[in-house]
C-alpha cells in the first residue's frame, strides 16, 4: 500500500510499484487535466508536481512517491495564481488545441513561483520541456510574461 | 456585436476547459461497457498472408479481423485501395491485419505478442528513387497530371538557350506531431454505432462507415471529441480508425476504444510526402529565364488515398508566385512500400515552394542578382493568367509587401554587415534569406461544387441563441470562435449569444471537411449569408431555422484532364525573411530574426490569426532544417518525438509579422484562406538564409547539422 497526498488529501492505492503516476492520477483518481502525449517523458503534457518540484508524471513509478506532495492541474485551479494564468494564457492567445496547455500552465506557475520576473530567455528556458505544436510558442511566452507583471509579488507567496 | 472591425480580438469560446484541462478529449472519456482495441500490423513490407494463428484468448478478449467487415474492404477516400483489415496481401509495415479487443490494455499488448503470422514475402519497393526507377512497372504510377507550353516549343527554345540549368531537389517527410495523438471510440447501442475522437472531417468518417458496414444513414453517427491539432493528420487517417472500431463494437457489441501511443502514431499514421522535384531552365547570357520545364515525383507510400490531390496541389503551384515563360510541368504519385502519406498543412504546395524558391534562388547568383531583386522580376501581377490558364484576377499586394519587409528588416544593410561579418569570423556565419509564396484557398478546381456542396444550418431558440450546425471542426485553429463572431457581426447580437457545441452528424448538415484553408472563407461566407437571412426573418421568442447551400461562382472552369482552368478561386499571399547564424564548426543553427508578411482578403480574428502565424511559421522553419524523419527497408526510424525533432520554446524566436487588408469580394467580411499559408514560406527562407550564411546551394530540405557539415567538407575538399 502506498500512500501519499494528492491535491492536499490523503490517498492510498494498492497499484503495483511500477505502475506510472500519471496512470493513477487519470484512471484511479479521474482527474483528466493530466494529459498524456508520448509517454516518455518528451512533451510535458502530463507534468504534475511532485513536492514542489515540476515532473513528468509518464515517468514516475508511484512506488517511488511514498509520502510525497503531489498537486495537478486540478490542485491549483482554485489559487490566485492560477486565475493570473488563465487570464494572461486568454489575452495572449496562448491556447489553441488546448492539449499542452494544462502542462504548459504547470511549467508557467513553476517557473513564476521560481524567477516571479523572468526574461523572455528565462521564459523560454523554463518552458523548454513542454511540447507545443500549435503555437510556435511565443504567445504562451508572452502569456508567461504577462502573468509576471500581473502577478506582482504574488508568485513569491507559497 | 458591436465591433468597429472584425478583426478586433475575442475571447475564444473553448478557452475556460482548455486552460484548467477539464475539457475531455477522446481519451479522457470512458462510457459504459467500454473495452480497448489494439492492432495487429503486418510485420513486412510486402507480401502475401499464408496463415495467421491466435493465441488462446481469455475470456472476455476477442479478434476482429476482415471477415466481420459487414461492407466492402476498404477505407472509402478516394479509390478503393486501402484495406480496413488487410487479409490477403500487405503493403507495408505497420499496415492493419486484425484487432484484438479486450478490458486491459496490459493483456491485450502481451496477446498481440503472441499471435503468429506465416508470410510470403516479396521484394517491396522502399524508397522513391527506387520507384522513379521502376515507374512503367504497372501499379507503380498511381497518379499522374501533365500540362503547360508544348515540349517542341520548349526544346525549341532549349536549343537557341545561352545555358540549360537542370537541378534535383529532394524533400523529406514531415510528421505532423499534434500534442493528442489519434484516437478513436465507437460507442455501441443496439440500433446504432456512434462513433467519436480526434478528427478534422465528420462526414469523410461517416462515408466511410457507411460503407464499411454497409449500414443506413441512420445506423451511424459521428461525433467530434475536442482535438489536440490536426494539421491534415486528422483529416483522412482518422476514416480508417473510426471503420476498426466500428466493426469492431458490431462483431463484440460493446463499445470499443483505440488510442494510439506516441511511438505508434509516429510509425503508422499519415505524413507529408516526401519528394523529389526536378528543374530544367533555359537562360540567356544575362540570366534571364526563357524556358522552364518541371517534373515532380510524390512518394505515395503503399496507398493512393489523397496523393493525388496532393499532387494537383503541388503541380499548381510548380512555378510558385511567377511568371514563367514558355512553362511546362508534369508530376507523379508512386507507390512505395512504406506507410501511406496523406495531408499535411499545405498539401503538395510546400515541397512545390521549397523546390521552386530553390531553383529561383541559385538561377539568381548565376545572373548576378540579388534573389529578392531577381524574383520580383517575374513576379505575377493582377490580370496574369496562372500556369493553368486561370486569371489572377484580384489585386496582388506582393510588391508592397514585400517592400515593406525590407524595411522592416532592414535587408540591405544586413546583408552588407553580415557580408563584413563572415569575412572577420572564422565559425560562425550569419545569412539573410527571402521567400515568396502563395495559396490557392478552398478544394482544388471545381471540389466545392462537385464533391462538397456544403451545406449550412444556424437554428435559433426561443430565448435568442443562435446555433451553429456545421460539421467542421475545431481542431485549435480558432474557427469555434472566429466563425461564431462572423455570425454574431452580422446578426447584431453579443458573441456570447452564439454557440458552437461539437459537431454531431445528426444534427448537422455536411458543411464540409475541415481542410485546405476553405473554412473561414467558403462555410463562414455561408454562414455570413445565412445569419443575413435569418436577420431579415428575425421573430423574437419562437425557434427559427435557416439553410444556406454553396453557391459556385463560375471562373474559368476546371477542367482535371487538360489541367486548366482556374485551380481556385482566390489566393493568399506571403513574404517571408529570415535570419540565421550558423557555426560551421558543429553545423548547428540558430534561428536570429523571422519577419513575415501576409496578405489573407481580411483577418476575422487578429489574435486567432497570430497564432496560425507564429504556429505555421514554426512548423515551416523546422521542415527547412530541424525536423528528419526517414525511413529505411520500410520502417520509420522515428519512433520518439526527441528522435524526430519538432522545435521546443528554444528553438524559436520572436516573428516579427504583419498582416495586410485586401477584402475578397466571396469571403465574409473579405476573408481568404490562412492556416496553411503560413507554414509555406518557413522552409525555403531558412534555405536562403543557410546558402547566404555559407555562400554555398543545396538541394534538399531539411538542411540539418549533418548535411551543413558534408557540404563544408565537399568545399573544403574542392579548395583543398
Amino acid at each position: 500500500m502506498i500512500k501519499f497526498t494528492l491535491n492536499g488529501r490523503k490517498v492510498e492505492t494498492d497499484a503495483p510499484a511500477t505502475a506510472r503516476l500519471l496512470d493513477l492520477i487519470r484512471e484511479e483518481h479521474l482527474l483528466i487535466g493530466t494529459k498524456e502525449g508520448c509517454g516518455e517523458g518528451e512533451c510535458g503534457a502530463c507534468s504534475v508536481f511532485v513536492n514542489n518540484l515540476l515532473q513528468n508524471s509518464c515517468l514516475i513509478p508511484i512506488g517511488s512517491i511514498e509520502g510525497a506532495d503531489i498537486v495537478t492541474i486540478e490542485g491549483i485551479m482554485e489559487t490566485e495564481q492560477f486565475k493570473i494564468l488563465d487570464e494572461s494564457y486568454s489575452i495572449a492567445g496562448g491556447v489553441q488545441c488546448g492539449y499542452c496547455i494544462p502542462g504548459m500552465v504547470m511549467a508557467s506557475a513553476a517557473l513564476l513561483t521560481k524567477n516571479p520576473n523572468p526574461s523572455e530567455a528565462e521564459i523560454r528556458e523554463g518552458i523548454s520541456g513542454n511540447l507545443c505544436r500549435c503555437t510556435g510558442y511565443n504567445m504562451i511566452v508572452d502569456a508567461i510574461s504577462k502573468a509576471a507583471k500581473k502577478g506582482d509579488g504574488l508568485w513569491q507567496r507559497k | 456585436m458591436d465591433l468597429k472591425d472584425i478583426s478586433t480580438s475575442v475571447p475564444r469560446k473553448d478557452h475556460k476547459g482548455k486552460v484548467s484541462g477539464q475539457l475531455a478529449y477522446i481519451s479522457d472519456v470512458k462510457v459504459e461497457n467500454m473495452v480497448y482495441g489494439v492492432l495487429y500490423r503486418s510485420p513486412i513490407a510486402y507480401g502475401k498472408i499464408i496463415s495467421i494463428q491466435l493465441p488462446n484468448l481469455p475470456e472476455g478478449y476477442e479478434a476482429v479481423g476482415a471477415e466481420d467487415i459487414p461492407g466492402p474492404n476498404y477505407v472509402k477516400i478516394i479509390k478503393e485501395d486501402q484495406p480496413i483489415f488487410a487479409n490477403d496481401w500487405v503493403n507495408y509495415i505497420g499496415e492493419p491485419i486484425l484487432m484484438l479487443v479486450g478490458g486491459d490494455l496490459n493483456i491485450l499488448y502481451s496477446l498481440l505478442d503472441e499471435v503468429k503470422i506465416e508470410l510470403e514475402e516479396h521484394q517491396a519497393i522502399y524508397t522513391l528513387d527506387k520507384a522513379i526507377k521502376q515507374k512503367s512497372v504497372p501499379g507503380v504510377n498511381m497518379a499522374s497530371y501533365e500540362f503547360g507550353e508544348s515540349l517542341e516549343i520548349i526544346s525549341a527554345i532549349e536549343l537557341k538557350a545561352h545555358q540549360i540549368i537542370e537541378e534535383e531537389y529532394d524533400t523529406g517527410y514531415q510528421e505532423h506531431v499534434y500534442l493528442e495523438p489519434q484516437g478513436m471510440l465507437a460507442i455501441y447501442k443496439e440500433d446504432e454505432i456512434v462513433v467519436q475522437g480526434s478528427m478534422q472531417c465528420l462526414y469523410y468518417i461517416k462515408n466511410a462507415l457507411l460503407s464499411a458496414l454497409a449500414c443506413g444513414d441512420d445506423d451511424v453517427r459521428v461525433v467530434q471529441s475536442p482535438t489536440g491539432g490536426g494539421f491534415g493528420g486528422k483529416e483522412d487517417y482518422p476514416s480508417m480508425m473510426a471503420c476498426h472500431v466500428a466493426v469492431a463494437a458490431k462483431a463484440v457489441k460493446k463499445s470499443v476504444m483505440l488510442v494510439f501511443d506516441r511511438s505508434e502514431d509516429m510509425v503508422v499514421t499519415t505524413k507529408r510526402h516526401p519528394a523529389k522535384l526536378k528543374y530544367r531552365t533555359a537562360i540567356d547570357k544575362d540570366g534571364n529565364i526563357l524556358s522552364m520545364c518541371v517534373e515532380i515525383f510524390l512518394d505515395g507510400g503503399a496507398n493512393v488515398g489523397l496523393s493525388s490531390v496532393v499532387l494537383q496541389r503541388a503541380l499548381i503551384n510548380s512555378a510558385g508566385v511567377y511568371k514563367i515563360p514558355h512553362f511546362h510541368s508534369k508530376g507523379y504519385v508512386l507507390k512505395t512500400n512504406t506507410v501511406p502519406n496523406g495531408a499535411f498543412r499545405g498539401f503538395g504546395a510546400p515541397q512545390s515552394f521549397a523546390g521552386i524558391e530553390s531553383h529561383i534562388g541559385h538561377l539568381s547568383k548565376l545572373a548576378n542578382i540579388d534573389p529578392i531583386e531577381y524574383k520580383r522580376k517575374y513576379l505575377v501581377k493582377q490580370g496574369d493568367p496562372t500556369i493553368t490558364k486561370g486569371n489572377f484576377r484580384d489585386p496582388i499586394l506582393m510588391e508592397e509587401m514585400i517592400e515593406d519587409l525590407l524595411n522592416a528588416s532592414d535587408y540591405k544593410k544586413k546583408k552588407v554587415e553580415f557580408q563584413t561579418f563572415n569575412q572577420q569570423n572564422q565559425r560562425y556565419k550569419k545569412g539573410i534569406g527571402t521567400s515568396l509564396f502563395l495559396h490557392g484557398c478552398g478544394f482544388t478546381g471545381s471540389g466545392e461544387r462537385d464533391h462538397i456542396k456544403a451545406t449550412v444550418k444556424l437554428v435559433k431558440s426561443k430565448d435568442g441563441k443562435v446555433i451553429l450546425k456545421i460539421s467542421n471542426s475545431d481542431m485549435g485553429q480558432g474557427i469555434y470562435t472566429t466563425l461564431s463572431k462572423i455570425v454574431a457581426k452580422e446578426l447584431d447580437i453579443l458573441y456570447e449569444k452564439v454557440l458552437y457545441p461539437d459537431p454531431d452528424t445528426k444534427e448537422v448538415p455536411d458543411s464540409g471537411p475541415t481542410v485546405a484553408s476553405r473554412t473561414t472563407m467558403i462555410v463562414g461566407k455561408l454562414l455570413q449569408r445565412a445569419a443575413k437571412k435569418l436577420k431579415d426573418q428575425w421573430q423574437s421568442g419562437v425557434e427559427q431555422e435557416v439553410v444556406e447551400h454553396y453557391v459556385h461562382r463560375e471562373m474559368i472552369p476546371w477542367d482535371e484532364k487538360t489541367f486548366t482552368g482556374d485551380a481556385y478561386p482566390a489566393y493568399s499571399w506571403g513574404v517571408n525573411i529570415v535570419e540565421v547564424e550558423v557555426d560551421t564548426l558543429t553545423g548547428n543553427l540558430k534561428l536570429e530574426k523571422v519577419y513575415a508578411n501576409y496578405e489573407v482578403g481580411k483577418v476575422i480574428d487578429d489574435r486567432v490569426m497570430k497564432g496560425q502565424i507564429d504556429g505555421g511559421l514554426a512548423q515551416g522553419l523546422a521542415y527547412g532544417y530541424l525536423e528528419k524523419m526517414t525511413s529505411r527497408e520500410g520502417k520509420i526510424q522515428q519512433k520518439s518525438i526527441s528522435d524526430y525533432g519538432p522545435p521546443t520554446s528554444l528553438d524559436v524566436v520572436t516573428i516579427q509579422s504583419k498582416v495586410f487588408d485586401n477584402p475578397y469580394a466571396d469571403g465574409p467580411y473579405g476573408a481568404k484562406g490562412a492556416g496553411e499559408l503560413t507554414l509555406i514560406g518557413g522552409a525555403p527562407a531558412v534555405q536562403a538564409a543557410i546558402e547566404d550564411a555559407l555562400q554555398t546551394s543545396f538541394q534538399q530540405i531539411p538542411i540539418t547539422p549533418e548535411v551543413i557539415i558534408e557540404s563544408l567538407w565537399m568545399r573544403e575538399g574542392e579548395e583543398g
